[in-house]
């Protein structure tokens, strides 16, 4: 289930930074799920709708959206401090740059150990594949990789919800891995800290506010893009030789499980499909919930187009990234060398598959405009009664989305009818609204400062 | 509550937009998730067979707080044995229908293990009414 804090607001990664906000819309217009109003000339996130895609974070023109890290100077609260890498992040750097050197310099900037996310890949698809064989009568199974797409079917897609797969992902198995390595070695549990590298925001709420699991074995997260600037200054300032590789050498298909088709090339034949950019994957799982899509095994869904390569936090191009990815796949093959994978005893198989379901998750559904049906069905009445009223352009003036969210916002309390501008027009013609009065109204939506060009006033 | 839709016989590309209307309403109601697969599935097939087998039809959907009522009535060649039809893998699509991925026969039975209550009634040589009620509260 999706944590919310005590005063039962839903947990979010992205935070809209009012002091730079300037209300331009852009990121109310593109949002996925409708969870963002304009109001006093600021974007307005609405809490419980937000699945933490990212969309908005893209499109915002003066990076007024904030995405939420620890501190990195926390790291060194821990006597161990493991940096958990997505493979992503070594497709970011120009090829002339070594993994050997980004890892070296990862460790220069304080982490003890560097481990690769995909190192717990491999052993998250055979289970896969028991999972599948076990569930046989559960068709398509979906991927509980993306957290924006979990929560998209939390919210949207309740129906769904006993589709996904009720595994943890490679992260948390290569932090239970590596914290139980030491553990054993006697470090104490506390002493550990493991920092993951995120690539998006909808990870970092999945370690701060996990579904489906009571706890992340991970201790803190550091944006990928904080990381690659402080590691990439350092490889280019020291060009000092390094020595080979710390920690496991893994090198095997794995390394793309974050790409698009990452999954699905692993898995077990059948129909198995790979969906990536969230608009898709709504647009799908509107005809599968219908059963119009049918006969499909398993869905790898992932809400940002190319995938992890895609995330919002990654600052190279996603489709060099991709390639590059690949390519390291590729020359460890094409080289006759063997795949190198990472090896689990049979105690820590057995403590993994201990600790890796995910519990039955929630639906958190978004569209309800009441808990109550007869209640519901007069708010409903009177949406259907409003929408006939507005123009249908979806112009965004109002301040939410489209008419239609407007008509809703009305329902609910949060708008009134005369946001329109098409009905303050219509309404200053009858005579029941002055012109002060509708400049008000555009005021609280979009802020005095829009409103009032003194030094226009002489122009126009 | 009243909604009514618009269906052209042979207008593949727009089968299920009644279904997907149909659910986002339900949705917004609170119902819960398993009554919205219910009906949906069964609207949708109710809607294809419109699409599949008639000229063309109007489906009524009636939604009060206890139960969601969708009346299908379409201009088309009727069905000359409803018991027959029912049956599972029955069907009358033609190749062309079937070459789109539709008409395997699981229709109407599909409709009947999706609704709480089925009605049809069929005249040959003129059209074919279907009629499902779903209940909330789960019978």
């Amino acid at each position: 289930m999706t944590k919310a804090n005590q005063s039962g607001e839903i947990f979010h990664a992205i935070h809209f930074r009012a002091d730079m906000c300037i209300g331009c819309s852009h990121c109310m217009n593109i949002c996925p799920v409708e969870a963002i109003r304009v109001r006093e000339g600021k974007a307005r996130l609405i809490p419980n709708r937000c699945v933490d895609c990212g969309e908005c974070y893209r499109v915002c023109p003066v990076g007024a959206i904030a995405v939420e890290q620890n501190d990195f100077e926390e790291i060194f609260r821990f006597p161990i401090r493991i940096a958990l890498i997505p493979s992503v992040f070594f497709g970011q750097f120009p090829e002339t740059i070594s993994r050997e050197e980004i890892v070296h310099s990862i460790m220069d900037l304080g982490f003890t150990h560097v481990h690769e996310v995909e190192e717990g890949a491999g052993f998250l698809n055979r289970l896969y594949i028991e999972y599948r064989k076990n569930n046989p009568n559960n068709r398509p199974l979906i991927s509980p990789f993306c957290p924006a797409i979990v929560r998209l079917i939390e919210v949207k897609f309740p129906t769904l919800l006993d589709n996904i797969i009720l595994l943890k992902n490679p992260m948390e198995i290569t932090a239970m891995k590596a914290r139980k390595d030491l553990t054993e070695k006697g470090y104490k549990d506390t002493e550990i800290g493991i920092f993951y590298v995120s690539p998006c925001a909808a990870k970092i709420v999945a370690i701060k506010s996990p579904v489906g699991e009571k706890d992340s074995s991970v201790s803190g997260v550091i944006n990928l893009n904080y990381l690659y600037n402080k590691t990439f200054r350092l490889i280019r300032n020291l060009k000092k030789a390094h020595g080979p590789l710390p920690g496991p050498n893994f090198s095997s298909q794995e390394i793309c499980w974050s790409l698009t088709h990452g999954e699905t090339d692993l898995a077990e034949s059948g129909r198995n499909l790979a969906i990536d950019d969230i608009k898709n994957v709504i647009e799908f799982l509107e005809k599968l919930e219908n059963e119009e899509i049918k006969g499909i095994d398993f869905l790898e869904l992932r809400a940002c187009d190319e995938s992890c390569a895609g995330g919002i936090l990654c600052p190279a191009n996603r489709f060099l990234t991709a390639e590059k990815m690949k390519k390291r796949v590729q020359n460890t093959l094409s080289e006759g060398k063997e795949e190198k994978k990472i090896e689990y005893t049979p105690e820590m198989e057995k403590f993994l598959r201990d600790h890796i379901s995910l519990e039955k998750l929630t639906p958190r559904p978004i569209l309800k405009l009441d808990d109550n049906v007869a209640e519901a069905v007069v708010k409903m009445k009177r949406m259907y009664e409003l929408n006939g009223f507005l123009p249908q352009v979806d112009c965004g003036i109002c301040g939410s989305p489209s008419c239609k969210a407007l008509a809703e916002d009305i329902v609910q309390h949060t708008a009134e009818l005369k946001q329109c501008i098409f009905i303050q027009k219509i309404m200053e013609q009858n005579e029941k609204l002055d012109i002060q009065e509708s400049v008000n109204i555009m005021r609280k939506i979009w802020s005095e400062s829009k409103l009032d060009k003194n030094s226009l006033r002489d122009e126009i | 509550m009243h909604f009514r839709y618009k269906i052209e016989g042979g207008d593949f590309t727009n089968a299920g937009s009644t279904a997907s209307a149909v659910k986002k309403v339900l949705k917004q109601l609170n119902i819960d998730p398993v009554i919205i697969k219910r009906t949906v599935v069964g609207i949708y097939e109710a809607e294809v067979n419109i699409v599949a087998h008639a000229y063309n039809g109007v489906i009524d959907v009636d939604i009060d707080e206890n139960r969601i009522f969708a009346r299908f009535e379409d201009a088309g060649p009727g069905i000359p044995d409803i018991t027959k039809a029912m049956e599972e893998g029955y069907s009358t699509a033609s190749e062309i229908v079937r070459e789109m991925g539709f008409g395997a026969g699981m229709g109407l039975s599909n409709i009947k293990n999706n609704s709480d209550k089925l009605e049809i009634i069929s005249q040959v040589g003129k059209g074919t009414t279907v009629e499902i009620t779903n209940y909330f509260n789960s019978k």
